[in-house]
């Protein structure tokens, strides 16, 4: 029996017709939920940002090996740089007279800003931070984690005029993030990292997590690639900041304290490190799961972090472990399944 | 600055390093035993701060009561998390028991706010008075913190470095396997370096209320994150380190305040952090420890 | 005959023991050479020194006549000196073929962007390097272990692909640490074919690490035999066999 090998467009072609197809759906879901529409929204909107979150942090944390602590910071960065941009332009006006389509080209250069500036700290606390190694790797990275949330926090008494208006908050930011640009940007960070990973690079990237001497032994340039997938990392997590300042409204530095890191970090751990699929689905449950024990409000809490270390004594390697979801192998291994099954009737 | 005023912040600073040294012991030990960052222990603190404020404030226990239940909730209650949270995890990879503390973390931190509110709770201090040394006004509190760190520092030494127990410890940092076949009893052995470590945040959480009178449900997670930091900038795994690292932040932080930057304060301890590590990556008096090829 | 590897006078010192002292080798091409001699006789320290993981105290080590003074494992990889490790070290939850490819990784040339955008230049590359791979795997009769991950392999195949992963980058000098260990005769028998078939096909020249003697004496045309770190003796396998130095180390002064 032959086995069913599919092409590459033909992979493309199922995942594209799964991306509408799970678009329609939420779209529907949203419209047909009546007066709790808008509240559904939100909690939609909240998963993509953590989605992007989860799996930017999985590059580094799962894919290669090492443990920074620092990411609210990148997104910290990337959320002041897109709200400060998107304030100085006219989307306020265009969004209040109902003219989604011209903010459109606003929302793009946000979202670069802030990849580009989330980017450069990546670099500029990359250097120096991926020269240490394992728990050294994660204080310093939270150091400088918390050192960009102090900044956010005083730089205004040292600039002297008003830039990221401290602790009373960046407010007025035009809400742009509507349930179409999340869907449309995790979807596309989801695709950047997909390729990114499955390439010379990617594999670059896994070899120095599996064996760091033997990658140098065939030759990978090990530094290089360390400090690009951090700020590869950086980047994504600074789209996520501008799509929450852009849901959100207004930014608050306390917003960006460890503790935030540390829940992206969880999403990335309880999901399988390594597992983007692990990484989505653990940013889903556990954006709803407080929602959901939301009628439990005074234990719910308690509730979150039981079922963390319950989980962690039970699937000490995650939901997912390193598993990786391919649609196209899926169908593959489904078809030839069936057709194996048919074949040995016959014999 | 006046010399006089530059002292006083000295003291100062010792006293909260006191604090953070203390912490940063168990930070230290723990780690050097089971290579595992323990994010409950800033917590521990957390508990032992609110044992003492209700035996004092609500049962109007007599101080050394309320000290010493403060201690032995703490000690019961690391070793109690240890034995349930972390010994089953033994074998997993190292991330899953990082998650796990930080779980146990949230958990107490959770449960706290659950069973003694979320507001802070402030009691009157302990100690008060002061006394003056030549120009400068040194409090009582200030003295007692410093000197029972100090005693402590130097009665946690000995045990480690003269006691079969201390001995023990040391081996099973050093090589977890080889210690085992030596004939020493693992279990036995973090158990109790659990119980020091925790032993120790008790003592640290009611000095804390004496310098700051207040108790609330999240004190712990700075407080815990400034006292590792502490423990690294000092090398961890080393005695001495943490309570070199403890005094280096506590002064840091007082001499920042004191030119008028406190808010700039979380900052400047970070900052000094990652200079260190960058130039020496294991702290002040870390061991090097290189793969092998 | 060119030769590929030379040392002069290598010497490492550590807090004051000299771990490696004049220390000279010449290794040609299509030639393989033996490196014996007793535990801790300092033969892994020679490997480290070839590969820049450390840095000699004082001598000359030059690859087809190029000084390697200063140069990084990584740099002295791309100038030919490939190694396999003593504890295997593969990338053990990458698949045997992405193992393989990783090697390519410096001869490739399409950029990040290239690879984000899916450009030409991405899926011809790939293309390439995936059918070199599959080549490389099918000469070692490993071809359907292409998509396993590597973790998964049964021991001899892990060490077979290790060296695999090593000549992937295409070297002029390949060093095997001690490639027998841990296999039984049967599995030894079949190393030292793949061996030979590694300097018939590819040309290249191999010092090797081994404890196995029937292995290093069946194949290596040259042995160099190390003791507390220093050259006792060098020469064929017949030479080496009836040396009463070599003897010496290996089983001790005999007492009058």
């Amino acid at each position: 029996m032959k086995e069913l090998k599919l092409k590459t467009p033909v992979r493309y072609l199922i995942n594209t017709v799964l991306i509408v197809v799970l678009w329609t759906l939420v779209t529907l879901f949203v419209a047909g939920a009546g007066l709790k529409g808008e509240y559904y929204r939100g909690i939609l909107i909240t998963i993509g940002i953590n989605i992007i979150l989860a799996t930017s942090l999985n590059v580094v944390c799962g894919y290669l090996g090492q443990l920074p602590l620092g990411h609210a910071g990148f997104m910290a960065v990337g959320a002041y740089a897109g709200a400060i941009f998107m304030k100085s332009t006219p989307a306020s006006q265009l969004l209040r007279a109902g003219n989604n389509a011209a903010v459109i080209p606003y929302i793009i250069i946000a979202v670069l800003i802030s990849a580009v500036v989330a980017g450069l700290f990546g670099l500029l606390i990359g250097i120096p931070a991926l020269r240490l190694k394992g728990d050294y790797l994660a204080i310093i990275t939270l150091g400088f984690g918390e050192i960009i949330r102090v900044v956010l926090t005083n730089i205004d008494s040292v600039l002297g005029f008003k830039f990221t208006y401290g602790a009373s908050g960046l407010a007025r930011i035009p809400k742009f993030t509507s349930l179409n640009v999340i869907y449309i940007f995790t979807v596309i960070c989801l695709f950047l990292i997909h390729v990114f990973m499955k390439s010379r690079h990617g594999r670059a990237v896994l070899s120095i997590r599996d064996n760091e001497i033997a990658a140098e032994s065939v030759g990978i340039n090990t530094t290089f690639y360390k400090t690009t997938a951090f700020v590869f990392s950086a980047m994504l997590a600074g789209v996520a900041g501008c799509l929450y300042a852009g849901y959100i409204g207004s930014l608050y530095p306390s917003t960006f304290k460890f503790m935030k890191s540390i829940e992206i970090l969880v999403m990335v751990v309880l999901g399988g490190m390594g597992s983007m699929l692990g990484s989505v689905i653990s940013a889903i449950v556990l954006t709803a799961l407080p929602e959901i024990l939301r009628s439990f409000s005074d234990y719910r809490m308690v509730a979150y972090s039981l079922a963390l270390v319950l989980m962690m004594l039970f699937r000490p390697k995650g939901l997912m472990g390193t598993y990786d979801f391919s649609m196209g192998n899926t169908i593959e291994n489904i078809v030839n399944k069936i057709r194996n099954g048919r074949g040995s009737k016959h014999e | 600055m006046t010399f006089s005023l530059l002292i006083a912040q000295l003291i100062n600073g010792m006293q909260t390093g006191s604090v953070y040294a203390l912490v940063a012991l168990g930070y230290s030990m723990v780690y050097g035993i089971i290579k595992l960052l323990n994010f409950a222990h800033g917590d521990i603190i957390m508990v032992g701060a609110y044992m003492t404020y209700y035996a004092i404030a609500s049962f109007a226990l007599p101080p050394v009561l309320a000290i010493i239940l403060a201690i032995t909730v703490s000690t019961l209650l690391g070793v109690t998390v240890e034995k349930v949270a972390y010994t089953p995890l033994r074998s997993a990879p190292r991330l899953s028991l990082l998650i796990t503390a930080i779980g146990v973390s949230f958990l107490l931190e959770n449960g706290a706010q659950l069973l003694f509110g979320a507001d802070q709770k402030s009691m009157d201090p302990l100690i008060t008075g002061s006394v003056m040394l030549g120009q400068i006004n040194v409090s009582y509190v200030a003295i007692v913190t410093i000197l029972v760190s100090v005693v402590i520092m130097i009665l946690l030494s000995f045990v480690v470095n003269k006691t079969k127990a201390g001995k023990a410890m040391r081996a099973v940092s050093e090589d977890m396997g080889a210690a085992q076949l030596m004939g020493i009893s693992l279990n036995r052995t973090i158990s109790m370096t659990f119980a020091i470590g925790s032993a120790l945040a008790g003592i640290g959480s009611v000095l804390y209320l004496c310098a700051y009178t207040q108790a609330s449900p999240t004190m712990g997670s700075m407080l815990g994150i400034k006292a590792f930091v502490a423990a690294v900038l000092g090398g961890i795994g080393s005695i001495p380190g943490a309570m070199i690292g403890g005094f280096t932040i506590g002064i840091l932080e007082a001499l920042v305040a004191a030119i008028g930057f406190s808010m700039w304060k979380d900052a400047a301890v970070f900052l000094v952090l990652i200079i260190v590590l960058l130039f020496k990556p294991t702290g002040f008096l870390g061991k090097k420890i290189q793969e092998k090829v | 005959m060119s030769n590929v590897l030379k040392c002069e006078h290598l010497r490492v010192v550590f807090g004051g023991l000299a771990a490696v002292s004049d220390f000279n080798i010449q290794v040609n091409e299509n030639e393989i050479v033996g490196l014996i001699g007793p535990n801790g006789a300092g033969k892994t320290t020679v490997f480290n020194l070839l590969t820049g993981v450390y840095t000699p105290t004082s001598g000359v080590i030059m690859l087809c006549e190029k000084d390697l003074a200063g140069m990084s494992t990584i740099a002295r990889n791309h100038e030919g000196i490939a190694r396999t490790f003593q504890n295997i070290r593969l990338f053990k939850d990458m698949s045997v073929i992405d193992n393989v490819m990783n090697s390519f990784n410096t001869r490739m040339s399409y950029s990040i962007a290239e690879a984000m955008f899916r450009l030409p230049r991405y899926w011809k590359e790939e293309k390439k390097a995936r059918e070199k791979a599959l080549e490389l795997l099918h000469v070692f009769n490993m071809e359907d272990l292409a998509n396993e991950n590597a973790g998964n392999l049964p021991y001899g195949s892990q060490r077979r692909l290790e060296i695999i992963r090593a000549l992937a980058t295409n070297p002029k000098l390949l060093l095997l640490d001690e490639p027998a260990a841990g296999m039984n005769p049967a599995e030894t028998e079949n190393l030292m074919e793949t061996i030979g078939k590694i300097r018939d096909q590819f040309h290249i020249a191999i010092l090797l690490i081994e404890h196995d003697m029937s292995l290093v004496m069946g194949i290596c045309e040259n042995i160099t035999v190390l003791n507390f770190g220093e050259v006792i003796a060098q020469g064929t396998p017949q030479e080496i066999q009836s040396n009463p130095v070599v003897i010496e180390a290996y089983l001790g002064k005999k007492r009058d």
